[in-house]
C-alpha cells in the first residue's frame, strides 16, 4: 500500500527519471513530501517558467523527457510559458502541477486555476487526474506521449486529494495502448522510392534541416546522406548544429535573419529536401515561392506540418533517421560539382568586424568564443539581437546550439543552460544573452549556486531592447518607444551579490583574454560585454 | 466548399473542448457539430461540417489527428453518404392559416409537434438543403423560432466508420 504521491515518485524512477525541476506549493506537497525521501535529484528554480526552460535544456541534451513540477493556481499559469516554448520547438516535457482537491475543483478556491484549459492550444496532451489508481497508467501514457512521435509537453494535473489516496498494489504497466495515438515512424516505402527518383534528375538540390533532426538522432544520418551525395546544407535556427558550421557542405542558417549563402541556394534551387523543419515565417518568408521554383520533398513526422504553409510534392511521414537510413539505401546520386562550388563561394569566409572605441564587436567576439570553447560544447541561445549573432557567427562543431527558436521566449538561456549542465555536467555549457533577456531570468543565479549547476553566462549589454529597437528603426520612424533599459544594475555587483566571478569588457582587444578567464575558471561565470547601441543583428 | 466529417472520439470529459478548441485556434470555420454516443459507450462520434478548400480540410483532418483522443477521422466524399439534420421550427399560427401550414407539413413530411391559438411548432427531419426550403415555405408566416441541430451522417452502403477498437471486438 502506497499513497498516491509515493506512486507518482516511483513512476518517475520506472521512468528513469534522475533530476527534476520544480517549485513547491500547498497543493503539490504531498509529492514534494514523497520526493524527499527519494533518489531523485530536485533542483528548486525562483520562478516555476524558468522549472519548464530548465527541464526543457535537460531534455534536448539528455534525450529524454525534462520533468517539472509546480503548484497548483499562480505556480501553473508560471509554467504556461515554459510549456508553450517547449510545444513550439518539440520539445518532450512531463509538467506536473498539484491541483485544488478534487471536490473543491470550478468552485474558484485558493490557488485554483484551470490549467488544463489553460494550456489546451499549446500543449500536446493532458491529464487531470480523478482516482489516485490511475497514475501509473497516466505516467506511463505521459512519458510514452510525450517522447514519441514528434515530441512535445505532457501536463499532469493532480488534485491533493488523488495524491493523499492510496494504490492498494503498485504495479508501473509496461505497456501502453492509446487507442488514438500511433505515430508512423516508418516512411511509406513508395514514397522513398519516388524521392529518391525525383533527387536523381535534380540540377541544384539543397537540403534543409530543422530541429526535427535533433529528435531520434535524426542528424547523424542528415550529415551521412548529404557527405555521400555532396549535397549543400541550410538549416532552420533549430536546425543549426546538423552538420558543424564550418564543414564544406553546410551553408548556414535560411530566414530573415539568416545568411546570405543559405538564402541563395534556396531561391536558386531546382530540389529542396526539408527534413523535420516546419516551414516557420521566419525561416521562409514565401514558401509559395520556393515550391514554385524546386521540387519539395517534404520528411516529418508530423503529418500535419507536411503541407501546412508549403504544398508538398512528394510527402514523406515518419521518423527522420528512418526515412534517411531508408532513402540512403535506394539512392546513388552525386551532386552537380559545379552547383556545389556556387553554393560554397557564397559562404562568407572571412567576414570583417569592424572595431568601435569604447565597444565590444558581439559578432568577433561569439568568432573568438567559439574558437575557445571546447569542440563539443554546448551553447544556448536567448532571444533578441543575441540570438542572430549566435545563430550566424557561433561555429558549432560537435558541439549543441540551443534557443528558443518557435516562441522566441525571453530569459530562456540561462535555465536552459542550467538545464543542460546538469544533463550533461562533463561538458562546457555557455548561456549567451542580451541585458534585456538576462534581466527576465537573472533569479536563476541563484539556482546556478544551489545546485551546482556550473554555466558560463555573457551578457551583450548595449542598453537597448536591440531587436525591437532596430524594428522601430526600420517600421516606426526611429521612435525608440519603451526600448531603452534605463535603471537596470551594475551586473558585477550583482553577480558578486551572487557570489558568482565576473568580469565586464569594453573594448575588443580584451576579448581573448577574458574568454581565457571565462573558461578556465572553475564554477559558474558571469561574462559583460559592452556592445553599441547600434550595432545591426546582421 | 462544405465537407462533413466524422470523427470517433474517446468518450471522456474535455474531449469536445479539446476539438473545438482547435478549429478555433487554426482558424477553421465550423459549420455544425453533433455529438453523440456511438454502438460502443466508451467511444463519441462527432460529425463536423466545415467550409474551406481541399487544403484546408486536408489541414483540419490532420490537426484533427493529432489530438490524443480522437480515434479516427473521415472525409464523407460528396454523393456517398447520407445526412440529416433535425430542426424544430414554432410559426405563428392563427386558425386561418393552420389548414394551410397542415398542408405544407405533408408535403415536406414534416411533423407537427404542438398547436396553440396562436402557434404552432414543426418536427422536421431532412439535409441541410431541404431544411432550407422548409424554412422557406415557413418564413412568409412568420417564423417565431428555429431549434436546429448539427448535421449528422452515415455512409451509403454497407460502408462503415469505425474505430479499430471497435471492430476488434
Amino acid at each position: 500500500m502506497i499513497t498516491g504521491a509515493q506512486a507518482m515518485v516511483e513512476c518517475l524512477k520506472c521512468e528513469g527519471v534522475t533530476t527534476v525541476f520544480g517549485y513547491p506549493g500547498a497543493t503539490i506537497a504531498p509529492f514534494y513530501d514523497a520526493l524527499f525521501a527519494s533518489s531523485i535529484r530536485h533542483v528548486l528554480v525562483r520562478q516555476e517558467q524558468n522549472a519548464g526552460h530548465a527541464a526543457s535544456g535537460y531534455a534536448r541534451i539528455s534525450g529524454k523527457p525534462g520533468v517539472c513540477i509546480a503548484t497548483s493556481g499562480p505556480g501553473a499559469t508560471n509554467l504556461i510559458t515554459g510549456i508553450a516554448t517547449a510545444y513550439m520547438d518539440s520539445i518532450p516535457l512531463i509538467c506536473i502541477t498539484g491541483q485544488v482537491r478534487s471536490d473543491q475543483l470550478g468552485r474558484d478556491v485558493f490557488q485554483e486555476a484551470d490549467i488544463t484549459g489553460a494550456t489546451e492550444s499549446f500543449i500536446k496532451h493532458s491529464y487531470l487526474v480523478k482516482d489516485t489508481k490511475d497514475l501509473p497508467r497516466v505516467f506511463k501514457e505521459a512519458f510514452h506521449i510525450a517522447s514519441t512521435g514528434r515530441p512535445g509537453p505532457v501536463l499532469i494535473d493532480i488534485p491533493i486529494d488523488v495524491q493523499l489516496g492510496e494504490i492498494p498494489d503498485f504495479s508501473y504497466p509496461e505497456k501502453v495502448d492509446i487507442v488514438g495515438y500511433k505515430p508512423s515512424v516508418a516512411g511509406n516505402a513508395r514514397q522513398i522510392q519516388r524521392a529518391a527518383d525525383l533527387i536523381q534528375t535534380a540540377k541544384r538540390p539543397v537540403f534543409c534541416a530543422g530541429g526535427g533532426v535533433f529528435a531520434a538522432e535524426g542528424y547523424r544520418m542528415v550529415r551521412k546522406l548529404c557527405e555521400q551525395c555532396h549535397m549543400p546544407v541550410v538549416s532552420t535556427m533549430m536546425g543549426i548544429g546538423v552538420l558543424p558550421s564550418d564543414h564544406p557542405l553546410y551553408l548556414g542558417m535560411i530566414g530573415t535573419h539568416g545568411v546570405k549563402a543559405a538564402n541563395r541556394a534556396l531561391r536558386e534551387a531546382d530540389l529542396l529536401i526539408l527534413a523535420g523543419a516546419r516551414v516557420g515565417d521566419r525561416a521562409m518568408a514565401t514558401p509559395d515561392q520556393i515550391a514554385e521554383r524546386a521540387h519539395i520533398i517534404h520528411i516529418d513526422v508530423d503529418p500535419a506540418e507536411i503541407g501546412k504553409n508549403m504544398p508538398a510534392e512528394i510527402p514523406i511521414v515518419g521518423d527522420v533517421e528512418n526515412v534517411l537510413g531508408r532513402l540512403m539505401e535506394v539512392l546513388s546520386f552525386e551532386t552537380d560539382e559545379g552547383w556545389v562550388k556556387q553554393c560554397a563561394s557564397l559562404k562568407a569566409r572571412d567576414c570583417s568586424f569592424p572595431s568601435r572605441e569604447g565597444y565590444v564587436n558581439p559578432k568577433a567576439f561569439l568568432r573568438k568564443l567559439s574558437a575557445a570553447m571546447d569542440p563539443d560544447c554546448i551553447l544556448v541561445a536567448d532571444v533578441g539581437q543575441n540570438q542572430i549573432w549566435c545563430a550566424n557567427y557561433f561555429t558549432i562543431r560537435q558541439g549543441r546550439f540551443l534557443t528558443s527558436g518557435g516562441m522566441g521566449t525571453m530569459g530562456y538561456s540561462i535555465p536552459a543552460a542550467i538545464g543542460a549542465k546538469l544533463a550533461r555536467p562533463d561538458l562546457q555549457v555557455c548561456a549567451v544573452c542580451g541585458d534585456g533577456s538576462f534581466q527576465m531570468s537573472l533569479n536563476e543565479l541563484a539556482t546556478i549556486n544551489q545546485s551546482g549547476a556550473h554555466v558560463k553566462m555573457v551578457v551583450m549589454r548595449n542598453g537597448r531592447l536591440g531587436m525591437v529597437r532596430e524594428l522601430q528603426d526600420k517600421l516606426y520612424g526611429g521612435r525608440h518607444s519603451a526600448t531603452k533599459l534605463d535603471g537596470s544594475p551594475d551586473f558585477m555587483l550583482l553577480a558578486k551579490a551572487y557570489g558568482i566571478p565576473s568580469l565586464s569588457i569594453r573594448e575588443d582587444g580584451q576579448v581573448e583574454e577574458a574568454i581565457g578567464t571565462m573558461l578556465s575558471t572553475d564554477g559558474p561565470f558571469l561574462l559583460q560585454c559592452i556592445v553599441h547601441p547600434d550595432e545591426p543583428s546582421l | 466548399m462544405k465537407h462533413t466529417l466524422s470523427v470517433l472520439v474517446e468518450n471522456h470529459a474535455g474531449v469536445l473542448s479539446k476539438v473545438s478548441g482547435l478549429f478555433t485556434r487554426r482558424g477553421f470555420n465550423i459549420d455544425s457539430l453533433a455529438v453523440g454516443e456511438t454502438e460502443d459507450p466508451s467511444i463519441s462520434r462527432m460529425t463536423i461540417v466545415v467550409h474551406g478548400d481541399d487544403a484546408v480540410v486536408e489541414q483540419v483532418e490532420k490537426q484533427l489527428n493529432k489530438i490524443i483522443p480522437v480515434i479516427k477521422v473521415k472525409a464523407y466524399k460528396e454523393g456517398e453518404y447520407l445526412s440529416r439534420q433535425l430542426s424544430l421550427i414554432k410559426v405563428a399560427a392563427p386558425p386561418s392559416k393552420r389548414a394551410e401550414l397542415m398542408k405544407i407539413a405533408e408535403l415536406m413530411n414534416a411533423r407537427i409537434l404542438d398547436v396553440s391559438p396562436t402557434s404552432m411548432t414543426f418536427e422536421f427531419t431532412d439535409t441541410l438543403e431541404r431544411t432550407e426550403v422548409m424554412e422557406d415555405l415557413l418564413r412568409p408566416f412568420g417564423i417565431r423560432e428555429i431549434v436546429r441541430t448539427g448535421t449528422i451522417a452515415i455512409e451509403k452502403g454497407a460502408a462503415v466508420t469505425r474505430s479499430k477498437k471497435a471492430s476488434q471486438d
